[in-house]
């Protein structure tokens, strides 16, 4: 849908503000633009309108050359929402949403209708079409920025801080109702911050800039994983880091790996000797080769005491398990839903290799409570 | 008391006349300077770097006396109402062209990029964006040249374009400060008017939602 090759930007002072950008981005992408003041979002982001040529390199919206379109058409099928919101203060509402329709030549009737139809898409009721922007809140008036930019249903919409005045608060709240309706009208988004929780929230992808060059570009779920460098680490922040470790650790980094456990062909009163030493109430069974098979708990041994000899015998299998790269945030999704003690944590050949109890979901919750805490107090 | 009917009883008609032509004289001059200075100074805004010689001209031809203006246009033109009113349109288009070039430069510079990504043409800017924002500055403009007008206008009676000059002038040569009087009251009371009338102008152009603001600022 979207591709940058080979783009730099040099203004006329010499100062080269994009260097050698090259980027793809799928329709329907909502792709997010960081990093610090001055490193060339916004540069990056008007190129793509024209509203700023590139000096060397291409960008292509759906494989057309943008430098052969003609730029008041290219402009008219992209929104476009400006980080001073720019509304024009001697229109009405209905005005404003509808100015690009009246650009285009719609009759004034459909574009009446169509102003009102895009008001509802954010809940507010049409006699706010009759007033003028200065009467209305900053988040309302950011909301007709936005429908602005989407009243000729164009397919990719630029985004420039577009909530960086709000307050946090309202902020929160368009951000969620912003990613909502994204989903719901399947627009490619390329919007620009300096925010990265908005950017972590939002995105389905982030490209991170410094000084004109791209330093990473992946999901939020990658970003915070593997930081491409220090810069983005710093960039990110520990505390982040820290608060997002549930969301993006592996069962791996946080099982007990060394599970208690009883081979399949041993004798039940071994079973039962091993489970009064470690004070546990079930086994996790492997065969010699340590392949998972199954578990035996207190119940089964009592219930089946006096017929049963060896673990074999009352080996409860299809024990629910997980990959040892599964992430956390999942796993402690099913251990809460299936009402699980435990997973046992095995790898692609189904070896046990450890096991995650509600004993590490305490920790995890710990973690991301009070670890920054402890992060500052170790500093 | 009885003087004035008396005056009035002999040249009445005259004075209204004279009151009329004084008038379109200056309203066809303002007319001309509006037509001139409002494309200028909003072409000016295009071309910065031209802006301040223009106005620096302009300001100068400002500065020369009237009657020297006048003068110079009596060997080009010749007399009569004709360069009268091409004097006075010289006069009248530096105030409507800073006030425009002003007002247009004025306008927040993020609205002009919020059109210009929309993809608004060059001309759809001016029209939709521009004009409408600049528009109560720029009459502004228009009302104070249009006064000034008036008053100079007397002026043209010495170029033989009449107007209410000529009431004064014929007081002058004849020391008679009734025909002076009978000149200079009807000059103030049109400025006056017409000052009133643009006023209500400006007022009725200026958009909505901007009127609240221009009183309370
Ligand atoms: N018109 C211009 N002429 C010369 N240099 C410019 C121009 N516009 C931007 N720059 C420079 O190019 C660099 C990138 O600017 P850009 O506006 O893209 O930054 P940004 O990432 O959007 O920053 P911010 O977060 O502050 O908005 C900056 O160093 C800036 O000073
Ligand atoms: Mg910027």
């Amino acid at each position: 849908m979207l591709k940058f090759e080979h783009v730099s930007k040099k203004y006329k002072g010499g100062k080269t503000a994009v260097s050698n950008l090259n980027l793809e981005f799928k329709k329907g992408e909502f792709i997010v633009f960081i990093g610090p003041s001055g490193c060339g979002k916004t540069t990056t982001m008007k190129m793509i309108n024209r509203l700023i040529e590139p000096t060397e390199g291409k960008i292509f919206i759906n494989d057309e050359d943008i430098m052969e379109k003609d730029p008041v058409k290219l402009r008219r099928e992209i929104g476009y929402v400006i980080q001073q919101i720019g509304l024009f203060p001697h229109m009405t509402i209905q005005e404003n949403i509808s100015l690009v329709l009246k650009l285009l030549k719609w009759p004034e009737e459909k574009r009446k209708k169509r102003a009102e139809e895009l008001l509802s898409l954010v809940d507010m009721t049409p006699d706010y079409l009759e007033r003028y922007p200065h009467e209305l809140s900053g988040g309302q008036q950011q909301r007709i920025g936005v429908l602005r930019a989407l009243a000729a249903d164009q397919p990719l919409i630029l985004m420039d801080e577009p909530f960086g005045a709000l307050d946090p608060i309202t902020r929160d709240a368009l951000q969620d109702e912003f990613k909502n309706l994204q989903k719901k009208l399947d627009k490619t988004i390329v919007f620009v911050t300096h925010d990265m929780d908005e950017a972590l929230k939002l995105a389905d992808r982030i490209v991170i800039l410094r000084d004109g060059q791209l330093v990473q570009c992946g999901t939020p779920d990658e970003i915070l994983r593997e930081p491409a460098d220090e810069f983005v680490e710093e960039f990110i922040g520990k505390e982040r880091l820290v608060q997002a470790k549930p969301n993006i650790t592996t069962v791996e980094q946080i099982m007990n790996a060394h599970p208690v456990t009883i081979t399949s062909d041993e004798q039940l009163s071994n079973a039962i000797t091993v489970m009064k030493t470690n004070r546990v109430d079930s086994l996790l069974v492997i065969d010699q080769e340590g392949v998972l098979e199954g578990y035996i708990d207190v119940e089964a041994i009592d219930q089946n005491r006096k017929k049963a000899k060896d673990v074999a015998d009352i080996l409860i299998p299809d024990t629910f398990s997980v990959y040892k790269d599964a992430l956390v945030r999942d796993t402690i999704r099913q251990i809460l839903k299936k009402g699980l003690k435990y997973v046992p944590v095995v790898d692609e050949k189904r070896h046990l290799v450890g096991i995650v109890t509600r004993t590490s979901l305490v920790d995890i919750v710990y973690d991301s409570i009070w670890g920054d805490e402890e992060l500052e107090r170790a500093q | 008391m009885s003087a004035i009917i008396d005056f009035l009883n002999n040249n009445g008609s005259d004075l209204l006349i004279k009151t009329w032509e004084h008038l379109y004289i200056s309203v066809i001059a303002a007319a001309l300077g509006v037509i001139v200075a409002v494309p200028l100074g909003i072409l000016l805004t295009r071309f910065d770097k031209a802006a301040s010689p223009v106005m620096g001209v302009l300001g100068m031809i400002q500065t020369i006396p009237s009657f020297a203006i006048l003068a110079f246009f009596i060997p080009v033109l010749g007399i009569g109402k004709i360069p009268a009113i091409i004097a006075l349109f010289f006069y009248s288009v530096l105030p409507i062209l800073r006030n425009t070039y002003t007002g247009v430069k004025d306008v927040n510079k993020s609205l002009l990029e919020a059109g210009r990504g929309m993809g608004m043409t060059g001309w759809e800017r001016i029209r939709y964006v521009e004009l409408p924002l600049s528009i109560p500055v720029i009459m502004a403009g228009i009302r104070v040249s249009t006064v000034y007008l008036i008053g100079w206008a007397t002026l043209a009676a010495f170029i033989g374009a009449g107007g209410l000059g000529d009431f004064i002038f014929s007081g002058l040569n004849l020391y008679q400060t009734e025909f002076i009087i009978a000149g200079a009251i009807p000059v103030t009371i049109l400025a006056l008017i017409v000052d009133l009338i643009l006023g209500k102008l400006e007022f009725k152009v200026t958009p909505k939602s901007m009127r609240d603001k221009e009183k309370t600022a």
